[in-house]
């Protein structure tokens, strides 16, 4: 394979998500992967896609597609 | 708690029932408890039981150190949490949490922030998996000056997420009927506001407040909202409501820690007023010195 060839591959693989509404790219494919992609705890976050809750267990069977949005909440303080 | 919509109104019946009024001051809405646990300030809510009748929130404290003081002189078993919508990376939200874990109390995650049922339920379900507890605060916002709660969204989302196993704590409004309406959803549990969230102004409609509990005598009742002065929630305890949850008056306090302590002093003697029944008022003086009718002729 040419390092063209590489290239082009690697280009097929990235997507634009928009996390917390800022565009990011990524090759991440599944919301698993794209949370361990990040330097946080997997349990210290919750998240959704496309504005629904996606349960911890149910993230590596998520997929990411094209402008798909991402939503992640954290614990804060609260009354 | 209650199996079928209306049961809490057979329960209600029963326990009017149960304490037929005295005396002036005892009527329907000081009905004092019929039976008492060993400890005598044990009371349940949601599946756990209690002590402490202070719900203390742990928002905007001037430090960590300054909010996990005044939980501890709160004696509060109960602390509020919020969640935002965030990625940081780090320890900071992690560090918070870990903080507040190691209080040992029980955690009620809040919806705050929310407009429509729809983002309250996905907030809730987010909340569940992170604090894992099926507690929630529902707060479903229905104006921005006021901050007071969308009666009909929140009942959507309610209804909603007590089929989804949630013990449902709605922060909603004094009137009665939506309150009887959330208990048909199947909620146990209402926590009507006092006054707009941290306003400070104290119970702005007592009378609301009094009527729910005469209506819904079986129900636990927490003020939620409002709260500014340990008076105020003296108040809300003499009128009978099982608790008190607040946060900015004791987060904005100048002293914050000896306000929690305050606080917590106030809800046990609002508490045990209640318990003991206060005397009934009366129009004219009513001498106390036993002396009245026999004149003192020097």
């Amino acid at each position: 394979m040419s390092t063209i060839d590489n290239a082009t591959d690697a280009a097929l693989h990235t997507i634009t998500v928009v996390v917390n509404g800022n565009p990011e790219s990524t090759t991440a494919r599944t919301l698993q992967a794209w949370v361990e992609a990040r330097s946080v705890l997997p349990a210290a976050l919750a998240t959704a896609v496309n504005g629904n809750f996606v349960p911890r267990s149910l993230r590596a069977q998520q997929p990411l597609n094209e402008g798909d949005t991402i939503l992640t909440f954290q614990p804060i303080e609260g009354g | 708690m209650f199996a079928t919509p209306r049961d809490w109104e057979a329960e209600r019946s029963a326990q009017v029932k149960e304490e037929p009024a005295q005396r002036a001051g005892d009527t329907e809405q000081n009905a004092r408890p019929s039976s008492r646990s060993q400890d005598q300030n044990e009371w349940h809510i949601g599946g756990r039981i209690l002590t402490s009748r202070f719900f203390l929130g742990t928002a905007s404290y001037p430090s960590p150190q300054v909010l996990q003081d005044a939980i501890a002189a709160s004696g509060a078993q109960v602390v509020t949490m919020g969640l935002r919508r965030q990625l940081a990376h780090g320890g900071q939200a992690d560090d918070f949490f870990a903080l507040v874990k190691a209080t040992s109390t029980h955690l009620l995650p809040n919806t705050a922030g929310c407009h429509t049922a729809r983002e309250a339920i996905t907030l809730a379900h987010m909340a569940r998996e992170l604090f894992d507890t099926n507690w929630i605060k529902l707060e479903v916002v229905g104006d921005a000056h006021t901050l007071q709660p969308d009666p009909f969204e929140l009942l959507i989302a309610a209804t909603q997420l007590v089929k989804d196993g949630f013990e449902v704590f709605p922060y909603c409004m004094d009137d009665l009927v939506s309150c009887q309406r959330l208990l048909d959803a199947g909620c146990n549990i209402l926590m009507p506001w006092g006054a707009p969230i941290g306003s400070g102004q104290g119970l702005v409609n007592p009378g609301a407040l009094r009527t729910l509990r005469a209506r819904l005598p079986g129900v636990p009742l927490i003020v939620d909202a409002g709260i500014g002065s340990p008076a105020d929630a003296v108040q809300a305890m003499e009128l009978g409501l099982d608790a008190v949850l607040l946060n900015s008056a004791v987060a904005y306090a100048v002293d914050p820690v000896r306000m929690a302590r305050a606080f917590k002093l106030g809800i046990e003697a609002g508490r045990l007023a209640f318990e003991a029944g206060v005397m009934a008022r009366q129009d004219m003086a009513v001498a106390s010195t036993p002396v009245a009718g026999h004149p003192i002729l020097l």
